[in-house]
């Protein structure tokens, strides 16, 4: 167990224009001890990590469309290798909309159906924790989190068939709720389709969600249920087989 | 005009808008601005992107092909988005070009 000798390595990649690089890594190396590394755009050498985040905030000046421009840094095909390889990605805000654009996960985030910038916290529904082991294998099926949202455009939109196909594949795992868990209209915050505020790819380890689990933390923040995000990767890296790592490390 | 097989300069304005069925609430806000502002038959505005692209092609299938191929891989996103273009010959540029 190597993984957990040296602790999990965490790469963050940065774009000009994101914001919540910074977050992340405090989270990673102050509240959980492991090993942030902060990459920029341009480099193409994760640095062998065993998960990847992409954070939110505005990559490239969201110009064109909301990460559209990301998919074309260097960094971004190496983050695709090592996800097609296994690697845990999570992508968080402007990062689930760069994932979308990257085409590593179905869909688009439009702009929110009000028009307005929404940052509160938001209770979201669990579906199918099992189905993005790595990112939620802590959560319970039908349990309610509270993570913060920050963000212009997070109304998740798909064709019918493939938002048939995400329902199908359990491949919806967080609902915008109210804190009873009901996916309602009142609780969807800006508009998305089926109340998707959070969904898995095929395989299972790359998750795009528009809450910020790097900002519920810490308890002086207001909450900890985006800390059990980070407590589900450390098992399921824990999990792992024995070359895992390393299989993960070359991608 | 640029004869056979000289590089052409080409100028295409390409429309990006949002799929039929994909709300749109930009264009549902300017539609009840303009009604406010004292048009109340305006009954449907949809918003989009307007881009002007200025490039060197050697003949027009090459340089419709390239419009589409810019549309199909940054311009516009198939999952909400469709693009359309017109394409024509940069005459004032080329003739510049000619007699700078």
């Amino acid at each position: 167990m190597t993984v957990v000798a040296r602790g999990p390595r965490v790469t963050v990649a940065v774009f000009p224009g994101t914001w919540s690089e910074r977050d992340f890594a405090h989270i990673i190396e102050s509240e959980l001890g492991w090993e942030a590394r902060l990459v920029w755009h341009t480099d193409d050498d994760l640095g062998a990590p065993d998960a990847v985040v992409l954070p939110g905030g505005f990559a490239h000046g969201d110009h064109l469309r909301t990460g559209a421009i990301a998919r074309f840094s260097p960094v971004m095909r190496s983050v695709e290798a090592f996800a097609a390889a296994g690697g845990p990605v999570i992508g968080s805000c402007n990062g689930f909309q760069v994932l979308t654009e990257a085409g590593m996960l179905p869909g688009a985030l439009l702009r929110n159906d009000h028009l307005e910038f929404r940052c509160d916290w938001q209770s979201l529904r669990v579906e199918h924790p099992g189905a993005a082991a790595a990112w939620l294998g802590d959560l319970a099926d039908g349990e309610v989190i509270s993570l913060p949202i920050s963000h212009g455009e997070g109304r998740y939109v798909a064709d019918e068939a493939t938002l048939d196909m995400l329902e199908r594949d359990a491949r919806i795992v967080l609902r915008y709720a109210d804190a009873d868990g009901r996916v309602t209209d009142e609780a969807n915050p800006n508009g998305s389709e089926r109340g998707i505020a959070g969904i898995v790819n095929e395989r299972g380890n790359v998750l795009g969600l528009m809450p910020h689990p790097e900002r519920a933390s810490e308890a002086e923040m207001g909450g900890t249920d985006g800390l059990r995000l980070f407590r589900s990767l450390e098992r399921w890296l824990q999990e792992q087989p024995a070359g895992a790592e390393r299989r993960l490390s070359s991608g | 005009m640029g004869g056979i097989g000289l590089t052409m300069r080409w100028l295409a304005e390409v429309h990006v808008a949002l799929r039929s069925g994909i709300a749109d609430p930009e264009g549902l806000t300017i539609g009840s601005a303009l009604r406010a502002l004292g048009y109340p038959t305006v009954s449907e505005v949809r918003s989009g992107k307007l881009m002007r692209i200025a490039f060197e092609a050697d003949d027009s299938d090459t340089a419709e092909a390239a419009v589409a191929e810019m549309c199909r891989g940054l311009l516009a996103n198939p999952v909400m988005e469709t693009a359309s273009w017109e394409l024509r010959a940069d005459e004032q540029q080329d003739a510049e070009a000619a007699n700078p």
